[in-house]
């Protein structure tokens, strides 16, 4: 006979308690406090803080015990150095960059939602523009980009255009997928409420549809920092590509790292701010999301 | 109870909105007495059309439903009872009969008419005061008097405080009020229900059961109710109608008799309702072993 005692299974006040009345049925609403936002960053964000940290130690660490030569791996230092010394001159590159991404961002976003509503209504121009969506998608927009040079010139136009065509097929397929994703009882419904087409558009269809779009959207949005780089990367005398090209072209390894961190900068900072923008819109929809048993299960 | 008292009693019968003559309300079984039938369906059939045959949903049903009258349709899945609901609303189409709401054919959605379905299907985005609006605001109803209407249903439906909780925040029962409010904003003369308790606990179920009666004889409108729960359909309904399955036809048509203001405890213990909801049973076993 074994000496261990089984604990007997108590229930843990932690569990919460199943919803057993009705009446009183209200799942607790989170609506946490400052103190307890502070507290559950903090909680949420510390572990990619730590990573981030230690990529960067392996960094210095490989830097200055010279591992690696130093003109193919500088050391952080020297990076910074270049990121604060030459700061006028990749702050003028960068801001080309962005606007270059934001200006094809928005044009992607704007034609693809307008195609999506389009194609959702109609099967006939669904059918006829899917296959060109789809081969416009698995062209190599890389590929393409030395044309678009070649017919619009050294401008920024062709990376707009290249941002636009990597970015608009993310957009077109979750708004066409959150359009179709609605509740058909929610349609019968608004017909029997005698709703106009147009108002159940407005009021149901397109609201249902936003989650969708917004993963879309952040899928699109770094998608786009991409196009504008490789547009700048075929032809151009400004932005970051440039700025990418002429250190490759100089050995000069700090400031193509530089550049790097900048780039990848735009892309994080574009991308939390359509989680930000996801979280003002759709609040019903994150706080559903982030829930305990939503994620959990 | 003074509250839901005051909601304007809206006579169930006629298309003129006409509050002069009393309601008919609650005489079970009750012919139309001279004014056309709430919902009438005359040999009706469904047929729906596959790839590999033709399935026929409904197959020469007829029924009448009086002005105020609670009929509760039963059978097995697969019998054509929602196919029913959605064909007194117009959101489906009978290949073969006629469907009557207050006289008129039915030949497109109604929009005389408020349906709840089992899920409460609810707009995550609005809390229940504006899930329940969305009714007024597709209908361009005055906003005042939407307003107004939508708080004396939250007061009836015991919503009173869950106004402004979304539809995440709430639980089953409560979402499906919300629903029933949404479904009563307009004071529609009919109420379609699709198994609107299906996917509630028992003791939920049994309570909305008994809300639903009150405000079945408060508002005095008449109900269409499909359910699986034959002791649901008995306690609600004057009558209660069975089908069998494939081809979905009508059985039989029970009278329930019991008074329309029925206790729960009580209704289940009298023997019309043991009657009826045996005789009920039997039909359904019946038609289960058919198969």
């Amino acid at each position: 006979m074994s000496q261990s005692v089984v604990p007997t299974p108590t229930p843990s006040p932690a569990a919460t308690p199943e919803p057993a009345e009705d009446v009183a049925g209200v799942a607790e609403r989170g609506r946490p406090g400052a103190g307890e936002r502070f507290g559950r960053a903090v909680e949420a964000g510390w572990r990619p803080v730590v990573l981030l940290g230690a990529c960067f130690a392996v960094w210095w660490i490989i830097a200055a015990a010279e591992l690696v030569e130093p003109y193919l791996v500088p050391s952080p230092g020297d990076t910074l150095d270049v990121l604060t010394g030459k700061a006028g001159y990749l702050w003028q590159h960068t801001w080309v960059t962005t606007y270059e991404t934001l200006l094809g961002f928005a044009i992607a976003v704007a034609v693809g939602v307008f195609a999506a509503v389009v194609m959702v209504y109609s099967s006939t121009v669904e059918k006829t523009l899917y296959p060109i969506l789809l081969f416009a998608q698995v062209v190599p927009k890389i590929a393409v980009a030395p044309l678009f040079v070649v017919w619009l010139g050294f401008g920024i136009t062709p990376k707009i255009l290249i941002a636009v065509l990597i970015a608009f097929f993310p957009v077109v397929i979750s708004m066409v997928t959150g359009l179709k994703a609605v509740d058909p009882e929610m349609l019968q419904l608004s017909a029997t409420m005698g709703a106009k087409p147009w108002q159940t558009f407005a009021k149901i269809r397109f609201p249902a549809s936003l989650p969708h779009l917004f993963s879309g959207l952040k899928v699109a949005v770094t998608l786009a920092v991409t196009g504008a780089v490789v547009g700048e990367f075929v032809g151009a005398n400004e932005g970051l590509g440039y700025v990418i090209l002429q250190a490759n072209g100089n050995l000069d390894t700090p400031m193509l790292f530089a550049g790097l961190l900048v780039m990848s900068l735009i892309g994080v900072v574009l991308f939390v701010l359509v989680e930000i923008a996801e979280k003002l819109l759709l609040p019903w929809h994150a706080s559903r999301r982030d829930s305990q048993v939503t994620t959990a299960y | 109870m003074t509250m839901a008292r005051d909601i304007t009693l809206r006579k169930a019968a006629g298309p003129p909105p006409d509050d002069s003559a009393p309601g008919t309300a609650g005489t079970p079984g009750a012919a139309a007495g001279g004014g056309a039938a709430a919902v009438g369906l005359e040999d009706v059939a469904v047929r729906f059309r596959t790839k590999k045959r033709d399935v026929t949903a409904l197959h020469e049903v007829s029924l009448d439903v009086a002005p105020g009258e609670f009929v509760a349709i039963v059978g097995p899945s697969g019998c054509g009872k929602s196919t029913l609901l959605k064909l007194v609303a117009g959101l489906l189409r009978a290949s073969a009969g006629a469907v009557r709401l207050h006289g008129d054919r039915v030949g497109g959605p109604r929009h005389d008419i408020g349906y709840v379905f089992q899920r409460a299907a609810l707009l995550e985005w609005r809390t229940a005061r504006r899930n329940i609006l969305l009714q007024a605001e597709m209908r361009r109803m005055p906003g005042e008097r939407a307003r107004a209407r939508a708080d004396e249903l939250i007061a009836m439906t015991g919503l009173s405080g869950f106004e402004d909780a979304y539809p995440h925040e709430l639980s089953g029962g409560m979402q499906q009020r919300v629903a029933l409010c949404r479904a009563l904003l307009h004071e529609p003369p009919v109420l379609l229900m699709d198994e609107p308790f299906g996917a509630l606990d028992a003791l939920t179920r049994e309570q909305m059961n008994m809300e639903l009666n009150r405000i079945w004889r408060e508002t005095r409108t008449t109900v269409l109710l499909v359910t699986h729960s034959i002791s649901e359909a008995v306690y609600l309904a004057d009558r209660v109608v069975v089908m069998s399955p494939r081809p979905g036809t009508i059985t039989e048509i029970i009278d329930v008799g019991l008074p329309p203001e029925r206790d729960y405890t009580e209704t289940l213990g009298r023997p019309e309702f043991r009657e009826a909801a045996g005789h009920i049973r039997g039909l359904l076993g019946a038609a289960s072993a058919q198969d």
